[in-house]
């Protein structure tokens, strides 16, 4: 008894979880107002850990949601102005078919356009991009304001206010209710993409310790590249975007070693990486492929799956990887990408060509720590210990993390230990 | 008689599973197959990659009328589950090769929804287990 309690107060759980998007973006347009939308969605949830256990699950859970909530918000509307109230949702916790029919005809030509909606006013251009990441994480994920304050290691409060001022300036601003057209949508879907990309990152980035508070995040971004996908169906892009996505998070467990240090993508124990997830995405580059005009996000894709596929760190084709940098230089040209490209290089065409094709970047990268970590590594497969050293001197000074620095500090070790001159 | 068992739930409610809930579902639901398997019951098992890996090749209506490929799961129509096929394919392309095949074979009207298998296990009809089964992922 208490396993199926268990199982059923999980499911409850996991249901209001991925209801929770489309019933807050279902909301929001019928409200218009992101705070009522949020207190309807909130009040929803708690008629439905009531009503749920008692009455069995609703055939669509959000639907049913997005109906009682709606219904709880004017209930309150109605009480204050002494009117007659709304039937208990007791009456309509297993909505008949009729009432579901209407509910999903009414919204499945909306759900699109209002979840894109709702995503779409957290990349507030006035916003920056961590605050765009704390509001989607709030709103859209429900996360609580302790999780997101741990996610990105500020207090609570500090996380209170960020959240607070960042709604202020959305709700402040012209939310777009209107349907868009086709060249709007797009716009709105690629922004959405990118914001999608930061929240990944945020979680990505973070090594050691706060990786297990801080990966939730690169979940997070898996679960709503999905829901993109799954109402943009046809959209290569964010195929791609969710592929990154799942090839990247697919080696999580490979990242750091039980000390928090960085492991090399080539000295990762690839029996950790995650097999399913590395199999959706390369399902999805499949996918992706056939509609032939790949983008930023399906190169990238692309490139990870190369390394998904080599079942050792020798076995990886880097002359195919070299190529796909090459169209990434023509879709999305950034020094960044060359330097990527560069590592490409030095595999295939050895360490003086690939130094040869960083050091005209040197002007607009020279603030950047994976500059002179490659820079670096480079000097010193050539054999020029003296100049390697300096490089990652100057990297070491520009690392982000003390994970980072570890890692270059690991060079400078085996330099010395091999009896490099300095 | 062989019977086909059908798994359907909330795709994006198996998703936010954690991990640790996902292999306790997995682990209870391997304790029944493997009642089956020791007494040779058990055929093919599979799991399927979520329907967002999915595409669907239409049949064309028309006579001699192309089946067309889309993007996504078989929406749900008026048409009916009638039977699969577990395929090994070189990739999305072949597969859709074979389901064209199909479509040449038996036209007119339908779909054939093809999504990737993310775990599968032939097991063996007829012949029961001596030992637990090991897992095999494809």
């Amino acid at each position: 008894m208490t396993q199926i309690a268990d199982m059923d107060a999980a499911w409850i759980d996991a249901a209001i979880t991925s209801a929770r998007p489309q019933a807050v973006a279902a909301l929001l347009r019928y409200f218009r107002d992101l705070d009522t939308a949020q207190e309807a969605f909130q009040d929803a949830c708690l008629r439905a850990l009531k009503a749920w256990p008692k009455n069995g699950p609703p055939r669509d859970p959000t639907a049913w949601l997005i109906l009682v909530g709606r219904n709880a918000a004017l209930d309150g509307v109605r009480k204050q102005s002494k009117s007659v109230p709304l039937p208990p949702e007791d009456l309509i916790s297993d909505l008949e078919d009729a009432e579901a029919a209407l509910v999903d005809r009414l919204d499945a030509e909306h759900y699109r356009d209002d979840v894109l909606r709702l995503l779409f006013i957290c990349c507030h251009p006035d916003l920056p991009a961590t605050q765009q990441v704390a509001v989607a994480l709030r709103i859209v994920s429900g996360l609580s304001v302790k999780q997101i304050a741990r996610a990105f290691l500020v207090g609570e409060s500090a996380m209170e206010q960020r959240i607070t001022r960042a709604k202020a300036r959305i709700g402040a601003g012209d939310v777009p209710f209107g349907a868009p057209d086709l060249e709007e949508r797009g716009r709105r879907l690629n922004a959405v993409a990118a914001m999608v990309y930061l929240i990944f990152n945020e979680g990505y980035s973070a090594g050691g310790q706060e990786a297990a508070t801080r990966g939730a995040l690169c979940d997070e971004a898996i679960r709503l590249a999905r829901l993109l996908l799954r109402l943009f169906q046809g959209e290569p892009e964010v195929m791609g975007l969710t592929a990154l996505l799942l090839l990247q998070h697919a080696r999580a467990q490979a990242r750091f070693d039980a000390q928090g240090a960085v492991v090399l993508l080539e000295d990762q124990d690839r029996s950790l990486w995650n097999g399913r997830m590395i199999a959706e995405g390369l399902a999805l580059i499949d996918k992706a492929v056939r509609h032939r005009r790949p983008g930023p996000y399906l190169v990238q894709a692309a490139i990870a799956a190369e390394h998904a596929r080599a079942p050792r760190a020798e076995d990886t084709n880097w002359t195919r990887i070299d190529l796909l940098y090459g169209d990434l230089e023509q879709l999305a040209p950034s020094p960044v990408v060359t330097l990527n490209r560069a590592v490409a290089v030095s595999k295939v065409a050895g360490p003086e060509a690939a130094l040869a094709m960083i050091e005209p970047l040197a002007p607009k990268l020279s603030g950047y720590f994976y500059f002179f970590g490659l820079k670096g590594g480079l000097l010193f497969q050539l054999g020029r210990q003296a100049e390697a050293r300096v490089a990652f001197d100057q990297a070491i000074a520009l690392a982000n993390t003390p994970a980072e620095a570890a890692h270059i500090r690991l060079h400078l070790d085996r330099m010395s230990g091999e009896g490099g001159g300095g | 008689m062989l019977y086909a068992i059908l798994c359907y739930n909330l795709e994006d409610v198996i998703a936010a599973w954690t991990p640790a809930q996902d292999a306790a579902a997995m682990a209870r639901l391997e304790a029944v197959e493997l009642g089956l398997a020791l007494a040779g019951r058990l055929g093919p098992v599979a799991r399927l990659l979520p329907t967002t890996a999915a595409v669907t090749l239409r049949k064309g209506r028309a006579e001699g009328g192309e089946a067309l490929v889309i993007d996504g799961p078989f929406a749900q129509t008026k048409e009916q589950l009638l039977g699969f096929y577990l395929v090994d394919c070189e990739g999305l392309e072949a597969a859709i090769g074979v389901a064209r095949d199909l479509a040449v074979a038996n036209p007119d009207r339908g779909a054939y929804e093809i999504r990737p298998v993310e775990v599968y296990r032939p097991g063996e009809l007829g012949t029961p287990i001596q030992r637990p089964a090991l897992r095999a992922e494809a």
